[in-house]
């Protein structure tokens, strides 16, 4: 039994409240709802909403991007409050401390938490509403709130001769005290956690009605477009805009921050008129940069101690009395997250108020950065999130750069505007998962486990100079960049990570699981070279080194029997094997790989476990593995940011190819019971894949491809160095 | 001014011809299920049907499509067999892709009514899906096929 804090109906307590086991209440009640509460529903606090037509609607503070929040929250809430789910309704959050992330101080999605942190907050608002359905139910039996019990939208009395609807009690319910105590089911008890859901947001995706940022109308609506300079870092120095001006339908040409925007009636008048323009560009300090020349400078930097990040007794001394010695260097590009739709947003910007419509992750963020452009108060900027086509983390930006141009447009137009990224401004608009290096040297003892393990990752920081460095940047390591590497679980005694922060200028950003999506591939492919070296089975090798993890090994040997592994793969295909812990939920995957005559990697298959504690929807937990072996396959076999010259050599999906139907591997997902707390699921399910599918291209043809993508070219030059 | 049919209503739009169909569907029709991916026809997300065809309506103008018999997502309605097979399969994750998903398998299963595998791989291909729900997909052509193969309306 938890307390919660003492919120009366008419008094309810303010946000940020720290109580019993550091858990921050969603009961603070935002203005605007409290003024809905005199019209009549039962607003007990500012998720639910409960009307007389027994609606009731739960408020999502969380953006939905695909990965089910709008169907795992309410899924929360209903469990706790014994809701009727044909009842639920969803709506999206207004921007309000009330909706805070629990851990971050600010609205906003990412780090594969919403669940996780969540879980507590909606559980305890559903408990509350519930035990006051029950006790108005009991007032007006005038009986004992303990003879009545809520079920599926109705309170009954314990004599079964009595039942009232959630809606008949709604009026009732919402003039009593908001209960202190609620005490929360077991895991055993629960009817709809862990039970297979229909996704809420299903139908109006399959018919075209769901909105996106990129689908909002108004009246008197513009389009812009953005001319931004070729090279990251460069400035306009001059323009002339008098074609573009000339271009019908071409409304404005506006300066911005970021460069320079044409505005029009529509968008291919915005185009049009951007082509038109002539813009002289400052370029900068990164004019001549060029990947292979970087590639070079991260091996060069990586030969010389970094900052330690992680250190366990004395590698240099193991080393030198280890048995052999084995050493590899990994190399990873830079990577776009292409959501499938397009960045934009759409900004209104009055002299009183400022209204915005927009995918985004970070709310918060991006309401103060609106309120600072336009010298209103942050109350007077309204921001309505939408659906989000696809996330990755590339609309949580620190620098709300998206929503920055919006508003800036639409301050100087006077009227509503919707800038609109296309793919090409998208593939070079940067903001990619950075460019990374990891440098290895490892000794093995006579047993041929390794006795001394040294990892060096170059890598720029992600969140240097953003307000996410308080938190994430110590001691001069940015632990995005060595998560997964400095926590390794495999046990070896001396052990030692090692971090050089690569020169910034390259805007890098989240990446759908961030680190882990080059820290896993180093771990997992080079714990497979220690193997052959060893010349033991990789996945037994894992198992001596995972022996004291037994979340390891119980997805590690789900996926290895539910794949066949030590058995002939389908189709003469053969296996790789890795496994990884991230956001608090452990993932392995077995892939089945063959070489195809034209010399390109066929992924036949891949079997995945996970881990990820205790279940709120499965049928979401497996999609969500299917999508994260998608997105993984796609960076591992195609993925891949490049500079010449400055400028980003990819444009659009023919050069920047996203995995297509016809390289759809067979997934199968096992999802190993547990009663663990809650991990994540949007992100863990990616860093497995590409090891797994390196090791099995390693078991098929005897090559170690240790850059990525594994393209048909870096299979060749693996060939040439051997 | 060009004379466009979309899901059997007849607009008369104040667009220059070279104008992509796609962005009249959108800006000034103002039907918003068929989306903007990528403008140069290699994903698929603004798939319409052009006389039962599936076609990226990006890739055609709007002089072209004149005369012809425009559907989009929402001329298909709530209820067809595709529709209804993607919910039954849960397929939409993040959604943005699906209605040009869906149009292409609508015309895939009237031309083909049971597509093999290989079928759905050559038909689907060049629709992306960035959530990767390609698995998913497959099922639900699949069930769609069956369903229709029982009687249900294509």
């Amino acid at each position: 039994m938890n307390r919660i804090s003492n919120c009366s109906r008419r008094e309810f307590c303010k946000t940020g409240a720290l109580l019993g086991g550091g858990l921050v209440l969603g009961f603070y009640l935002p203005e605007k709802l409290a003024g809905a509460a005199a019209e009549g529903p039962f607003i007990p606090n500012a998720f639910i909403r409960i009307k007389r037509d027994e609606t009731v609607t739960i408020i999502i503070n969380k953006s939905e991007m695909g990965q089910g929040v709008y169907t795992a929250l309410p899924m929360l809430v209903a469990e706790e409050l014994e809701a009727d789910w044909q009842k639920i309704r969803i709506e999206a959050a207004p921007v309000d401390p009330a909706y805070n992330h629990t851990q971050w101080g600010i609205q906003g999605t990412g780090g594969s938490t919403s669940v996780r942190t969540s879980w507590e907050q909606l559980s305890r608002a559903g408990a509350a509403a519930r035990i006051m359905l029950e006790k108005a139910a009991a007032a007006i039996w005038q009986e004992d709130a303990g003879s009545c019990r809520a079920e599926k939208g109705f309170v009954v009395h314990r004599d079964g001769s009595r039942r009232l609807s959630f809606g008949e009690l709604a009026e009732k319910a919402a003039q009593l005290e908001v209960p202190q105590q609620v005490a929360l089911k077991q895991p055993g008890d629960c009817k709809v956690l862990g039970t297979p859901q229909k996704r809420l947001d299903t139908p109006d995706k399959t018919n075209g009605k769901a909105i996106y940022g990129i689908d909002v109308m108004l009246p008197g609506l513009l389009t812009a477009v953005v001319a931004r300079p070729p090279v990251f870092g460069g400035t306009v120095k001059g323009f002339d805009d008098s074609w573009a001006r000339k271009v019908p339908g071409v409304k404005a040409v506006v300066q911005i921050d970021r460069g320079v925007a044409v505005v029009a009636d529509h968008f291919p008048a915005a185009e049009r008129g951007r082509r038109a323009l002539k813009i002289g560009w400052d370029l900068g300090a990164l004019a001549r940069l060029d990947s292979n020349v970087q590639l070079q400078q991260y091996r060069q930097m990586a030969e010389k101690p970094g900052t330690v990040a992680a250190k366990r007794g004395d590698f240099a001394a193991a080393l030198a009395g280890a048995a052999r010695k084995i050493e590899a260097d990994y190399h990873f590009p830079y990577l776009a997250h292409a959501p499938m739709e397009p960045l934009n947003c759409v900004a209104d910007v009055r002299p009183d108020r400022c209204e915005i419509w927009v995918g985004t992750q970070l709310q918060t963020i991006d309401r103060d950065k609106a309120a600072a452009i336009t010298g209103l108060p942050p109350e007077k900027v309204i921001l309505h999130t939408t659906f989000l086509g696809c996330g990755f983390g590339r609309r949580a930006v620190a620098d709300s750069h998206f929503v920055s141009e919006a508003v800036q447009i639409a301050k100087a137009m006077k009227a509503p505007v919707k800038v609109i990224w296309t793919r090409e401004d998208d593939i070079r608009g940067g903001y990619y998962r950075p460019a990374a290096c990891s440098v290895f040297a490892a000794g093995l003892g006579a047993d041929g486990l390794p006795v001394a393990l040294r990892q060096r990752i170059v890598c720029q920081s992600i969140v240097k100079g953003t307000p996410f460095e308080g938190g994430l940047l110590k001691n001069g390591i940015d632990e995005t960049a060595v998560e997964g590497a400095a926590d390794s679980p495999y046990e070896i005694t001396d052990f030692l990570v090692e971090y050089h922060e690569a020169p910034a200028g390259v805007p890098v950003l989240w990446w759908r699981s961030v680190g882990h999506s080059h820290t896993a591939f180093a771990k997992e492919c080079f714990i497979d070279e220690l193997a052959h070296a060893a010349r033991q089975d990789p996945y037994a090798y894992r198992r001596k080194l995972l022996a004291n993890h037994p979340r390891q090994l119980g997805v590690l040997d789900l996926a290895a029997r539910k794949a066949g592994w030590g058995q002939p793969g389908t189709a003469g295909a053969f296996h790789g094997i890795a496994v990884h812990e991230s956001f608090g939920s452990h993932v392995a995957q077995v892939a089945e790989v063959s070489v195809t005559k034209k010399g390109s990697i066929k992924v036949h298959r891949v079997v995945c476990a996970v881990d990820c504690g205790r279940l709120v929807n499965p049928d979401t937990i497996e999609a969500q593995m299917e999508s994260a072996i998608v997105f993984g396959l796609s960076a591992a076999l195609h993925g891949q940011i490049t500079f010449k010259g400055g400028r980003v050599q990819q444009s659009n999906f023919d050069n920047y190819r996203i995995l297509g139907m016809d390289e759809m591997p067979q997934v199968e997902v096992y999802l190993v019971k547990s009663d663990e707390p809650p991990g994540g699921i949007g992100e863990p399910g990616v860093p497995p894949l590409a090891p797994a599918v390196a090791n099995a291209f390693f078991a098929a043809s005897g090559l170690r491809l240790r850059t990525l993508p594994m393209t048909p070219e870096a299979i060749k030059a693996a060939i040439r160095m051997v | 001014m060009i004379s466009l049919n979309i899901n059997n209503k007849n607009y008369q739009v104040e667009v220059e011809e070279d104008v992509p169909l796609l962005w009249v569907i959108r800006e000034y029709v103002r039907l918003t299920g068929t989306k903007f991916g990528c403008g140069i026809g290699e994903c698929g997300s603004c798939t319409v049907h052009l006389d039962g065809e599936a076609t990226p309506s990006c890739q055609i103008t709007a002089k072209e499509a004149e005369g012809r018999k425009i559907t989009t997502i929402e001329g298909l309605g709530d209820d067809h067999p595709v529709q209804l097979a993607w919910i039954e399969a849960e397929v939409p994750q993040c959604g943005y892709c699906q209605s040009g998903q869906i149009m292409q398998a609508a015309a895939l299963l009237a031309a083909n009514p049971h597509p093999g595998d290989d079928d759905i791989d050559h038909a689907m291909r060049g629709n992306s899906c960035r959530c990767g729900t390609y698995q998913r997909i497959r099922r639900a052509i699949h069930q769609a096929a069956e369903k229709s193969g029982q009687g249900g309306k294509s």
